[in-house]
């Protein structure tokens, strides 16, 4: 038991990304442990959403998209082991604006078992509490669960994405900046969230506020246009880090 | 019991992919299609009649003996409609343009668009009939003719018709040109028509240009309304005031008449050939001025 | 001088007034005139029963069923692949030199005449399809004529779908198939219908592609299957107003009524079902 939780799990190699002839991303190489929370730091253009996006497969159709270098989940490869379905659906993503589809809160949640074929009304019912219940919103929507989810606020509907994200029981979750839009209230319910889950899940945040990272992150990896600088316990990043950059960097020297 | 759901489900997923692959290039399918069944029918006119002979012949006379296939004047008559509703058109729709993309007030904007559009909906055969009962006896009693089915006649209605596309593509044209320059004109103290006439209908030449080009295609394949009102003489016209006959109304009026496999039957076809030819080239000079717009 | 300016700007003003008038006011015209002449004509008779005598008395009854089969027909034809067409643009194509070929193919099937593709029909359809001279032969004609239309509308309805649906959708685990069936269609099916609505509505008062294709001269009885001829109230207009002497031209307006009115009504529907949804929609 002690040995599965300290296995890596998703293991990064020598990853290049190019959009077009632009190049977003340099030689990374890192691995992500199981039930870990990742933070991933770095000023706008480091790379950082282009990582998530390239590990999510949602670049597959945007024709400029290139790469080399492999990705594995589990030690399978995922842009030659696996259907991009297979692994978004072991692979969520919460996006930095809040998106949610043009439903009703419930049918929101729903979507996700709905495709992956649970059709059981008390099956779909105990998701949906228990999901929302996990995203700290169950107490502020169980009575209107019809309610459009467009309707929510935006700190509401973040927290509606990741109980959708939840909903497809993915191993690993997948932040894009999650709180960029929010008031502090609605961040600290979200982060509140994060750090409950990592009992079930693997968690990569990617964000711009350093303190996000230093409160909530395991591990911390500093990202600096397309390179992987240093990744490091969250504390030693932001104490004693090994380049200049960074300790440049989360001192607020720059960025 | 799940995996067979879901085996199923792929594969009725790699189906539909498959269909919405087809259908996406159907229109590659059918234009190429069109332009063959054309080639196949017409071409066989050629077998036996000199394809010299058809461009360049005088006579249009396919049902004496020996027949006489020469579309010569068929394309004078549709020339001829064509250049004149081009000169009505033009003057019209880019005022017209203007006035309801500039000028008018709001209000007054949104009825005079709802009325092209009505127009642009109004079928060819309805506005052939009323052309017949109104603008045609008009045409004679104006210009004091023996009748009033000529080709000016054609040229006004064609004119009228070619409307909804010219007046509506010029001032998407005109509304494309980014307000930067309307404000910098009006900054620099020029008036609303100043503005208008030194920056806007420059700004906008290219997809003007295109609207232009695209009312010609639509006004020379138009066909009910010309059949109808256009007098249907098959000789070579040399006023705007006399009866003509164009293309298109070649072949629907004949058409009917024509048996199947007959050189007559496969000269319409040819004429279609033709007709699909110079419509293919406005079509694609068309796309490459609004091309040419978006670029800029 | 500047006195001259703002007085140019008057006269010209006027006169772009008085091109734009020349444009609307035969419309009005037009419109007052068809109307007025048109609804004289209109009874119970008229719209229920088969023209008698030559076409001098009696109704129109044969040739509005016949139009609505056509419509009918041309919508089932044209709508799955015009959208399917679009899906494919929008949905999977990446942009190569297949998708600039097929948006050239497209612009020029729009700017096909309509007596060219009456040609067409003919060739392909009638005679070396042998499907006759038939309901079935027009249908298909006026559906590849309709498809530019419909596949241009279609795009423009799945483009404004914003694209955070398509990634919350394929981030939850769905293929792009499943996506599309539930995310992006419906919320791009007001936009599709609107445009296909009037494009067939365009397709119901065509006369040239139905010419050869499908269109009878006079037929009393209604067409029992596809492969019938049918009367359709465009042609029935051509035929009694040039082939049929001393006609009662209220028999011409009454027909030309019912034909525009038809036609209104379907974009009427169009125009109601865009500002229905428009309303309705939260993005």
């Amino acid at each position: 038991m002690v040995d599965e939780t300290s296995k890596d799990k998703l293991v990064v190699k020598d990853l290049n990304v190019r959009y077009g002839t632009k190049e977003v991303l340099r030689q990374i190489s890192f691995a992500v442990r199981s039930n870990e929370i990742l933070g991933i730091i770095g000023p706008a253009n480091s790379g950082k959403t282009s990582l998530l996006r390239t590990l999510n497969r949602l670049n597959d159709n945007d024709a400029a998209f290139s790469m080399s270098g492999t990705v594995t989940l589990d030690g399978q490869d995922i842009y030659k082991k696996m259907a991009p379905h297979t692994l978004r659906r072991k692979m969520g993503i919460i996006f930095a604006l809040p998106t949610p589809l043009p439903l009703s809160i419930y049918e929101n949640i729903a979507y996700g078992p709905k495709l992956h074929g649970t059709r059981n009304k008390t099956a779909l019912n105990e998701i949906i509490e228990r999901t929302l219940r996990a995203s700290f919103l169950w107490d502020e929507v169980k009575d209107r669960l019809d309610m459009p989810a467009m309707k929510l606020s935006g700190g509401q509907q973040q927290r509606l994405c990741i109980a959708r994200t939840l909903a497809v029981e993915p191993e690993i979750i997948l932040y894009d900046e999650p709180c960029s839009g929010l008031d502090p209230i609605s961040t600290a319910k979200v982060e509140e969230a994060m750090t409950l889950l990592t009992k079930q899940f693997t968690q990569i945040l990617v964000t711009n506020n350093t303190k996000q990272a230093a409160r909530v992150s395991d591990r911390t990896a500093f990202f600096l246009t397309g390179e992987l600088v240093e990744i490091d316990e969250t504390q030693r990043i932001f104490t004693v880090p090994c380049d200049q950059r960074t300790e440049d960097y989360v001192s607020g020297r720059f960025g | 019991m799940k995996s067979v759901r879901r085996i199923w489900n792929r594969i009725v997923e790699f189906v539909i992919e498959k269909a919405i692959f087809l259908a996406g290039i159907l229109s590659i399918v059918f234009v190429v299609l069109i332009f063959v069944f054309l080639l196949k029918e017409g071409l066989s006119l050629f077998k036996e009649y000199s394809p010299l002979a058809f461009l360049f012949g005088t006579k249009w006379y396919p049902i004496s003996h020996p027949p006489s296939f020469g579309i010569v004047p068929l394309l004078l008559g549709s020339v001829v409609v064509t250049l004149g509703s081009i000169v009505i058109a033009v003057p019209l729709g880019v005022g017209a343009a203007i006035y309801v993309g500039e000028v008018a007030p709001v209000w007054l904007r949104e009825i005079l668009k709802a009325t092209v559009e009505f127009l642009a909906a109004i079928p060819s055969i309805v506005l052939g009939f009323i052309g017949l009962v109104t603008l045609v006896p008009l045409v004679k009693q104006v210009f004091h003719l023996q009748t009033g089915l000529t080709a000016i006649s054609g040229s006004i209605m064609l004119a009228f018709m070619a409307m909804p596309t010219i007046v509506s593509m010029m001032e998407d044209a005109l509304r494309a040109v980014p307000s930067s320059y309307r404000y910098g004109a009006i900054a620099l103290g020029a008036t609303r028509w100043q503005t208008i006439w030194r920056v806007m209908l420059p700004a906008a030449s290219s997809g003007m240009l295109a609207a232009v080009m695209l009312g010609i295609g639509r006004v020379i394949g138009e066909t009910m309304a010309v059949m109808m009102i256009t007098g249907n003489a098959a000789g070579i016209p040399t006023s705007l005031m006399q009866p003509v006959r164009t293309m298109t109304a070649t072949i629907a009026a004949e058409m009917g008449e024509a048996v199947q496999g007959s050189d007559h039957y496969f000269s319409l076809f040819a004429i279609g050939i033709v007709l699909f030819i110079i419509t293919f080239a406005i079509n694609l000079t068309a796309a490459f001025f609004i091309n040419r717009r978006s670029k800029a | 001088m500047k006195l001259d300016a703002r007085l140019t700007e008057k006269v010209v003003f006027f006169l772009l007034l008085l091109a734009t008038l020349v444009i609307v006011v035969p419309v009005f015209l037009i419109a007052g005139l068809i109307v007025k002449n048109g609804f004289a004509a209109l009874s119970w008779e008229f719209l229920t029963q088969s023209p008698r005598l030559g076409m001098r008395a009696g109704g129109i009854f044969p040739a509005i069923v016949g139009t609505m089969y056509l419509v009918f027909g041309t919508a089932v034809f044209a709508l799955p692949a015009g959208i399917f067409a679009a899906v494919y643009l929008c949905e999977y194509a990446k942009e190569s030199r297949l998708t600039r070929i097929i948006d050239v193919a497209i612009v020029n099937l729009a700017g096909v005449p309509s007596v060219v593709y009456g040609l067409f029909g003919l060739g392909l359809f009638v005679v070396f399809l042998k499907f006759g001279t038939s309901i079935l032969s027009g249908s298909l004609t006026l559906a590849i004529m309709s498809l530019p239309v419909i596949v241009t509308a279609s795009r423009e309805a799945l483009n404004s779908v914003p694209q955070s649906f398509r990634e919350v959708s394929l981030a939850l685990g769905a293929t792009r198939w499943q996506t599309i069936s539930r995310v992006v269609l419906p919320n791009a099916l007001p936009g599709i219908i609107t445009g296909a609505i009037l494009a067939i509505s365009r397709a119901a008062g065509e006369t040239a592609p139905i010419l050869f294709t499908v269109a009878a001269f006079y037929l009393p009885r209604l067409p029992q299957t596809l492969f019938d001829q049918c009367m359709a109230l465009p042609y029935h207009l051509y035929v009694i107003s040039t082939q049929v002497p001393n006609l009662k031209p209220h028999i011409q307006y009454g027909t030309t009524l019912v034909l525009i009115l038809m036609i209104l009504i379907m974009n009427l529907t169009a125009v109601f079902i865009r500002a229905h949804f428009r309303k309705k929609k939260q993005w």
